[in-house]
């Protein structure tokens, strides 16, 4: 708009590397964006600000299930500062609906709400407050429905149906239409095998339902444009999946609908679906005015899908030397109301659900249900985390009964390269599965009794902490053991693709680099990864990268591990085409003055051309003058392939990554409290990109793990789905005194199909921290223990 | 109501503020100062935290009444009046303490004033600090190398 102003936006981040061309990949360079994030100066989506913006407020369900009756809005209305007050009839075109793969999300609720926090109206207005109580005067007539909340009352005879007339591509091949998708997957013959087992375990899990729980809360300014458009700053994982979505129910061409990424806070997959995307750009587009929404933390818990909760069903046998026969599983996710990507996540939980060994013989099912809890969806280790906590509790329980050390056991059955998966893939890159087990393994022990003073015990360190409820007496230490498998990338056929954009120029005599993606910063170091791609490929310090916006082509999701191997691999290929036409350059300009130019093997390194032989031909500045290189590729991983709907075989997945784990634990067996000691963590990650920004990832998502293990948990009531606990108070994320150390050790198998040989690292160590965890408290408490998180009343059989 | 107070020695007013604004909500949406961060607005995570007459405080529990006349100082007045970054606050980037960086402006002001009262912090004593500051994305391990970074500095320089 003419004349305004948006005070914060996002900026651009340049990066020197100081001298040569150092920051080049495989170093431990400092982030681009660090100075900024340390000064409070980096713009964060919630801090965007614009001279005359209103706010918007969502108004939510406060039931799960139910029919609307009617929604009078005349009372907010009437609230002075008010400036709009939208519901399902104000939406501007007939498509009304969104979702990342089926569209089944209403925008605003219609006729019906599905689950408790559902968004059911908007409100503009000219202060936060002002919009909260005017929505807070909204009369909603809800007639309440029987609520489905899991498998037994999904399929029970005559249930009702979460969505009555589903017709997506997976309506016609699922058992119940309140099961979004059913993946199966028989290999080989579990039965015969079975009768050849001389142990056989059985088990149940419970896994409960996650948080993300990113610090940054869903925020973005929506911008009404003198065209009829919208410019859309905002926090998410993937822009042009986002554009997709947002510019049909807007009614506009996606030409029309700019957005642009600002700072994000932490995403964990909770920031793959929409969450105020389309609610901003409605009130700004109905209001003319720029619209600000920040979600306080209540509203964030209700704002995104969570992580899947799972009831898993596990059969393992073997033979009496340590072998695997078979495994038998099954899963069942609850999706809750809408189908977000629970689709993928059941192909995830099935074709991952043996884990990293080697079995021939499978009969795996696992289904995602529509019920009225909570839509879940994309979090960090994504339908793998839920399998792993089962089948590592299983391979423990297993090698009990052959009285087995369950390292030696889990090594004895551990896949490697040239393992054929349960869907009949062939693993075709290293897989070090027993050697993460014996490096973890090998880590030193953390010392015993450290709580242990000269002057007594010192509470800090032991169970309950500064509460002082124990001074050792009643307190257990166990260690246990736990590795699993991720893929990366995304599976299942799916056209996987990221675009970057580099330009190469001369500015003030030097040469410089600008990278523009579409990629999601979301705190994962995307772009410190970028600037030292750029500064190895192309021999330059001075590297800007661009913000993220839609004015590139995608980038693809920031999820599945994936971003570096794509976005990275995106940068990778367009510099090396960069080069090439510097070097084209380089010889028509100066060919004919050194035959190596013809003849030599020539690369790009401190600013000059040089030879394999490390003479320098000419500096990148002269060959380029005042010509600059600018070109945008786009990047793919190689293709995979569906997974057959009877039978789940296919090679559905690009790549693997695995990650063991070793924790220590002390338990206070008279109150049921764990103070986790020591999580250690060994991983193979192809090649480390960045060593610091790589140990941070597996630290942070052990952390993640541990989390889940002994204190997360969105609690939703079985008899009217609500949620009870959508708050920082009673939804408890690992604080620094309840993280323990965590020694990491890396290990750098190349990938030869990979960019540099890397291989994903965000997520794999999400899987293995929580049966870890859990299988250390079992090992100090003697307990069966089969759900997450563990509670005291678990541990004090007080439940 | 009106609010004057000193924000980072610099004096400050603030008009038209409603009585139930959060001095969170001032400095961020009134001062132009958003460096403090707003992660759950309920005393739960630490993100907003700034120092109120030198004592680190939840800014999003202190209304904004009640710092009339007094001292803040959040994490924009942490760096030198160069823009040079505090000896904190360059450890913090060295160290790898920051990823998605939504915690680091609390966590920076809480390890500021330990490092003030404390200037060798055990790690015991690190960790009871910033135990009210919750971070996501790092498992604290890099914040915990970046405030033991940070003392080992300012030693030397003593
Ligand atoms: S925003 Fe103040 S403590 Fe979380
Ligand atoms: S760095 Fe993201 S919350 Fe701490």
């Amino acid at each position: 708009m003419a004349g305004t102003r948006i005070t914060r936006t996002p900026t651009s981040l340049t990066q020197g590397s100081g001298g040569a061309t150092r920051g080049g990949v495989g170093e431990s360079t400092p982030r681009p964006d660090g100075v900024l994030k340390v000064t409070g100066e980096f713009a964060y989506s919630s801090d965007l600000w614009h001279e005359d913006m209103l706010w918007g407020y969502t108004l939510r369900s406060t039931v799960a299930h139910a029919r609307i009756r009617s929604i009078d809005t005349s009372q907010a209305l009437a609230t002075s500062g008010v400036h709009a007050v939208l519901t399902y009839d104000d939406l501007p075109t007939e498509v009304t609906h969104y979702g990342l793969e089926i569209r089944d999300t209403p925008v605003l609720a219609h006729g019906k709400v599905r689950h408790h926090g559902e968004p059911v109206a908007l409100v503009a207005a000219d202060h936060p407050e002002t919009a909260r109580r005017a929505a807070a005067k909204i009369v909603v007539d809800y007639e309440e429905l029987p609520v489905i909340t899991d498998e037994a009352s999904a399929t029970a005879p005559g249930a009702p149906l979460v969505h009555e007339d589903r017709d997506d591509h997976h309506s016609g091949h699922v058992p119940h239409p309140n099961i979004v998708h059913r993946q199966p997957i028989v290999r080989g013959d579990a039965a015969a095998a079975a009768a050849r087992a001389d142990v056989v375990v059985r088990g149940s899990y419970v896994f409960g339902m996650q948080d993300q729980a990113f610090l940054g809360p869903e925020s973005g300014l929506a911008v009404p444009a003198e065209d009829g458009g919208v410019d859309l700053y905002v926090a998410t994982q993937w822009l042009h999946s986002d554009l997709r979505q947002i510019a049909p129910v807007l009614g506009l061409p996606e030409s029309k609908v700019r957005m642009t990424l600002s700072g994000v806070g932490g995403a964990f997959g909770g920031r793959e679906d929409l969450s105020m995307q389309i609610h901003g750009c409605l009130l700004a587009l109905r209001t003319g005015k720029p619209v600000k929404i920040v979600y306080n933390r209540f509203e964030s818990f209700f704002g995104h899908v969570h992580r899947h909760p799972a009831k898993l069903w596990y059969e393992h046998g073997a033979t009496r030397d340590g072998r695997l026969t078979h495994v038998r599983c099954r899963i069942v996710l609850d999706g809750g109301a809408y189908a977000s990507s629970s689709p993928a996540v059941v192909g995830n939980a099935a074709s991952l659900s043996v884990g990293p060994y080697a079995v021939d013989d499978v009969d795996i099912e696992a289904l995602a249900l529509y019920t009225n809890n909570p839509p879940c969806g994309a979090m960090r280790g994504f339908g793998a985390v839920q399998a792993c906590f089962a089948y590592e509790a299983q391979m423990d329980k297993v090698a009990a009964e052959l009285g087995m050390d369950p390292v030696e056991f889990r090594r004895l059955n551990a896949m490697e390269q040239g393992t054929v998966m349960p869907t009949g893939q062939v693993v075709d890159s290293p897989a070090p599965v027993a050697e993460l087990l014996r490096r973890v393994k090998a880590m030193p022990m953390p010392p015993e009794r450290q709580w242990e003073t000269t002057e007594g015990a010192d509470v800090r360190a032991l169970p309950g902490g500064l509460s002082n409820t124990t001074h050792g007496e009643g307190v257990v230490r166990g260690v246990g053991y736990a590795v699993g498998i991720k893929n990366v990338g995304f599976s299942e056929g799916f056209d996987d693709y990221s675009t970057a954009r580099v330009r190469l120029e001369v500015v003030g005599g030097e040469p410089v680099a600008t990278v523009h993606t579409a990629m999601a910063e979301v705190g994962q170091g995307g772009v410190t990864v970028h600037a030292q791609i750029v500064r190895s490929e192309l021999g330059v310090t001075q590297v800007t990268i661009q913000p993220a916006d839609t004015q590139v082509g995608s980038a693809g999701s920031t999820s599945a591990s994936r971003q570096t191997y794509m976005t990275g691999g995106a940068v990778k290929n367009t510099c090396e085409a960069v080069r090439e036409k510097v070097l084209e350059i380089g010889r028509r300009r100066f060919g004919a003055y050194h035959p190596a130019w013809a003849t030599a093997e020539l690369l790009l390194e401190d600013g000059k051309v040089v030879t394999d032989g490390g003479e320098a031909l000419a500096g990148i500045a002269e060959v380029l003058g005042d010509e600059a290189v600018d070109l945008e590729l786009e990047f793919r991983h190689r293709p995979t392939q569906a997974f057959d709907l009877r039978t789940g075989q296919g090679n559905g997945h690009v790549q693997y990554s695995f990650a063991a784990h070793r924790a220590v634990v002390e338990v206070d067996t008279e109150l049921g409290l764990v103070k986790v000691v020591e999580l250690a963590c060994a991983q193979d990650v192809g090649k480390a990109l960045n060593p610091l920004s790589v140990a941070g990832q597996i630290q942070g998502g052990t952390t993640q793990g541990l989390g889940v293990a002994v204190m997360e948990e969105i609690v939703v009531d079985p008899v009217t789905a609500k949620v009870r606990n959508p708050s920082f108070t009673d939804y408890l994320i690992p604080t620094i005194l309840d993280t323990p150390t965590i020694p990491v050790d890396v290990l750098e198998l190349a990938d030869a199909n990979a960019p540099y040989g890397l291989r994903g690292v965000g997520e794999a160590p999400t899987l293995s921290s929580t049966p870890a965890v859990l299988a250390a408290i079992r090992a100090a408490t003697g307990l069966e223990l089969n759900r997450t998180p563990v509670r005291p009343e678990h541990l004090t059989g007080t439940d | 109501m009106r609010v004057t107070f000193t924000v980072n020695g610099r004096r400050q007013e603030a008009d038209d503020v409603w009585e139930g604004e959060s001095l969170l909500y001032v400095l961020r949406e009134r001062m132009g100062l958003p460096g403090s961060k707003n992660a759950c607005e309920q005393g739960e995570c630490g993100s907003c935290t700034v120092r109120l007459d030198g004592v680190p405080v939840c800014s999003c529990l202190v209304a904004a009444g009640q710092v009339e006349g007094r001292e803040v100082v959040t994490v924009e007045g942490l760096a030198g009046d160069n823009g040079e970054l505090s000896t904190v606050q360059q450890a913090f980037v060295d160290a790898g303490a920051v990823q998605c960086g939504f915690c680091t402006p609390g966590l920076l002001v809480a390890a500021d004033e330990l490092l003030e009262r404390c200037p060798q912090p055990s790690d015991a004593d690190i960790r009871e600090a910033l135990s009210g500051n919750l971070c996501r994305c790092t498992g604290y391990e890099k914040i915990l190398d970046a405030v033991r970074l940070a003392a080992a500095r300012t030693e030397q320089a003593v």
